[in-house]
């Protein structure tokens, strides 16, 4: 047993807080935050520079060759500092459903595009019943020919409004089973009868409705097995909520960070808030929390880097943490005061992330419902 | 990182599952088990079973070899810790007093002499320890304690009372903190001393826990003689090797596997029993909740596997200790809570009632889960060390 990092991953967090600290900083968080398209090209190259977006995909794609839990010691940084763009669609959602599903040809095409930074993708799967269940998977894809015509809508895609392609879960057969008939394809954004609507979100993370109209697709565009989807789907959103909990458990040392500093310093009926008992008893709530979240996210992510069954894991990981970067943000706010509540300060911006990560992947209700068929319940 | 357990650790713990499953006589399956020894029989099987374990080199396996041990080291103390913690063995607070406590403090500040005269006893089972630590006027603040030693020629004379001492009725020594320089601030006045129990001048009072067992104890010191050779470590350094024993009393890592056992009881009873015609298992809030208690025994286990993960390496756990301490006593609090929801009405039968269920196990749990979050330091005094030494947080 070993719950330490290892020497490398000890280097990524280092450098990766480093870099963030110096090319991201809050006033650049802001202005993405505010603005429509959510992505800074200049960020975006520096990290593609350091490798980050090839960091857990083979070296002959151009990646760094390194595990999802190397990627989830860079999201919990990532999370820290908060980081706003395509990243995680990108590299989370994307690039590990290329590499589990694409082709040799695909993977050249698209994985490695990732890789060097020069593509930005994203996975279309919710729709209008915005859950992560095979039954919601209504967007129909009808073989015609040497080609697919798709039509649909998909709701909360992120990072869908600077996207050069999106991957598309699609029904392309319909059945009693609703996990079986459903495919993946690559649908250039810029097709005929594709409209991206971004949403305003409590997170300002960039949400989008898309819109399929008569969008005619290829049918070597088709990722993996035909009605072969779901299984590819699942995997990768298992993949996606241990990253997202990995994110949270960043923010959720941030905000420790940030309220126990502030508690130090913050002088009230003569002495700093930090050395009055119920500061204190916050401050300790706060780090059992974080320090169980990361630990429970860590395993999992472990857990499902080693190839080990993980369903249980994950679903623990992403119920706790979920409520756990809540539970951290509000008591941080409390500790804040006034000040806090304020949009110049920057907590507000890590409590809008706390739910919006909590939404994403699958809720606590979601993963507790895992949680206890895995049981046996 | 690796959340393996080597190849060699797991079978260890077979073996360890196996022996302990064993070694559990018939008769400690029909008692009332839990924390405590509820009556003397339990306490007499308690003991037998610990010099079995003693004689394995099991009751104190990291202990070095020289002292009795078996120098198992810190993460197969662990996984035995967990499986007697989760095959409710008969294995209670008096072992954890002894062997966790005071035998690993006196390995810190004992003597040489001491060491080999206390941990092998201590490693096979043949003594047992009492902590002489609260007094009435000393709780959460123990460095106001007030019970004096005071030398004369070759031996302390010791005078005051203790509190809260459980199994003093049984003990063998008393590990005791004495005020040994009134002169000096608090924190600096105190030395720690080994005190044979069978000496003229104690007198113990029985107190009746809340579950209705005779675990702690007042004991009185009146004019009581001990050699001076029984002060341990550096005098008036007692609060620094208190403050340590603490800190291994905090370092519990069974409290995830007591919760676990709680867990499989009311999954198990969730799974087999019905309620207005449909399964508990089926019930959505049900299932909610039986799912957050899992979770939480999962960051529980963490906590816990980071104390003896931080011990193998050589370190010393402190705030870290007090974190899995107070998530793991308020989550047997809401373990035992969630487990009378789901038996519903035959939650509230008591061991020994007509139709109690696996010996009112939730029942017991319930109110003794009271206990645990206040010894060894209130939840609110481990926040404060969370607090303080963890995030270091002001004192003033």
């Amino acid at each position: 047993m070993d719950l330490g990092l290892n020497e490398e991953q000890e280097m990524l967090k280092k450098s990766a807080k480093e870099f963030l600290s110096k090319e991201c900083p809050k006033k650049l968080v802001r202005e993405l935050d505010e603005g429509d398209s959510g992505l800074s090209r200049d960020l975006w190259k520096k990290m593609a520079g350091l490798g980050w977006m090839g960091l857990p995909f083979p070296e002959k794609f151009g990646g760094n060759g390194g595990t999802l839990l190397d990627l989830i010691v860079l999201l919990d940084e990532m999370g820290y500092n908060i980081v706003p763009g395509p990243f995680f669609a990108t590299v989370v959602l994307a690039g590990f459903t290329l590499m589990e599903a694409g082709s040799e040809e695909q993977k050249q095409a698209y994985l490695a595009k990732i890789c060097s930074g020069e593509m930005i993708m994203t996975l279309a799967l919710t729709e209008l019943d915005g859950t992560y269940l095979p039954e919601s998977v209504e967007t129909v894809a009808e073989a015609k020919g040497d080609q697919y015509i798709l039509n649909g809508a998909k709701l909360f895609v992120p990072d869908a409004n600077v996207a050069d392609f999106l991957l598309v879960a699609a029904r392309t057969k319909s059945g009693a089973d609703p996990a079986e008939g459903i495919s993946i394809f690559i649908v250039d954004v810029k097709s005929r009868g594709v409209k991206v609507t971004p949403l305003k979100t409590l997170g300002r993370d960039k949400l989008c409705e898309v819109v399929f109209d008569n969008v005619t697709i290829p049918s070597k565009d088709l990722v993996g097995k035909l009605n072969g989807g779901w299984p590819v789907i699942k995997s990768i959103l298992r993949k996606a909520a241990v990253a997202k909990c990995a994110e949270m458990v960043g923010g959720a040392q941030a905000s420790l960070d940030m309220a126990v500093s502030y508690a130090k310093e913050r002088v009230q009926f003569g002495r700093p808030i930090g050395a009055f008992q119920a500061i204190q008893h916050y401050c300790a709530n706060m780090v059992t929390d974080v320090d169980g979240s990361r630990f429970i996210t860590y395993k999992a992510a472990w857990t499902e880097s080693e190839g080990l069954p993980s369903d249980l894991e994950i679903s623990m990981a992403k119920a706790w943490t979920s409520e756990a970067f809540k539970r951290v943000a509000v008591l941080a706010h409390q500790i804040f005061g006034a000040i806090g509540f304020t949009m110049d300060h920057d907590m507000h911006l890590y409590f809008r992330r706390a739910k919006a990560g909590e939404i994403a992947y699958g809720d606590a209700d979601f993963h507790r419902e895992i949680v206890a068929a895995q049981l046996g319940l | 990182m690796d959340f393996r357990f080597t190849a060699e650790e797991e079978a260890f713990r077979k073996e360890v599952q196996a022996w302990v499953k064993a070694a559990i006589p018939q008769r400690w399956r029909e008692l009332p088990t839990g924390f405590w020894q509820e009556t003397d029989e339990s306490w007499q099987i308690s003991r037998q079973f610990q010099k079995k374990l003693g004689s394995r080199g099991w009751l104190a396996p990291a202990y070095p070899v020289e002292y009795g041990g078996a120098g198992l080291g810190h993460i197969k103390r662990l996984i035995l810790a967990e499986e007697l913690t989760y095959q409710d063995a008969p294995v209670g607070i008096e072992t954890e007093i002894t062997v966790n406590w005071v035998g690993m403090a006196l390995q810190h500040f004992g003597s040489e002499q001491q060491k080999k005269d206390y941990l092998t006893r201590i490693a096979k089972g043949d003594i047992v320890f009492c902590l002489g630590y609260s007094e009435p006027n000393a709780g959460s603040d123990l460095a106001s304690l007030q019970t004096r030693a005071v030398e004369k020629g070759d031996d302390y004379i010791i005078n005051g009372q203790k509190i809260w001492c459980s199994y003093a009725h049984f003990a063998d020594y008393c590990w005791l903190g004495a005020v040994t320089d009134p002169e000096l601030p608090k924190h600096r006045n105190m030395s720690m001393f080994v005190v044979d129990m069978k000496n003229p001048g104690i007198t113990i009072r029985p107190l009746i826990n809340a579950i209705g067992c005779h675990s702690f104890n007042e004991v009185f010191f009146d004019e009581v003689h001990t050699p001076a050779a029984s002060l341990v470590g550096v005098k008036n350094n007692g609060w620094f090797q208190l403050a340590m024993a603490l800190d291994f009393e905090r370092s519990g890592v069974q409290t995830a596997a007591a919760n676990k056992l709680l867990l499989d009881h009311m999954v198990n009873y969730a799974k087999a029993n019905k309620r207005g015609g449909k399964l508990l298992s089926k019930d959505p809030i049900l299932r909610n909740m039986i799912a957050e208690m899992a979770i939480e025994i999962e960051v529980a286990r963490m906590l816990c596997y980071r104390i003896a993960w931080i011990y193998s390496k050589g370190g010393h756990s402190n705030y870290e200790s007090s974190q899995a301490m107070v998530f793991g006593s308020e989550l047997l609090r809401r373990i035992s809570d969630a487990g009378m929801r789901v038996l519903g009405q035959y939650g509230q039968l008591a061991y020994g009632s007509q139709r109690a269920v696996e010996r009112a196990a939730m029942c017991r749990s319930y109110i003794a889960s009271l206990s645990i979050g206040v010894g060894g330091g209130t939840n609110e005094i481990q926040r404060n060390i969370i607090a303080m030494r963890g995030l270091g947080l002001p004192r003033k």
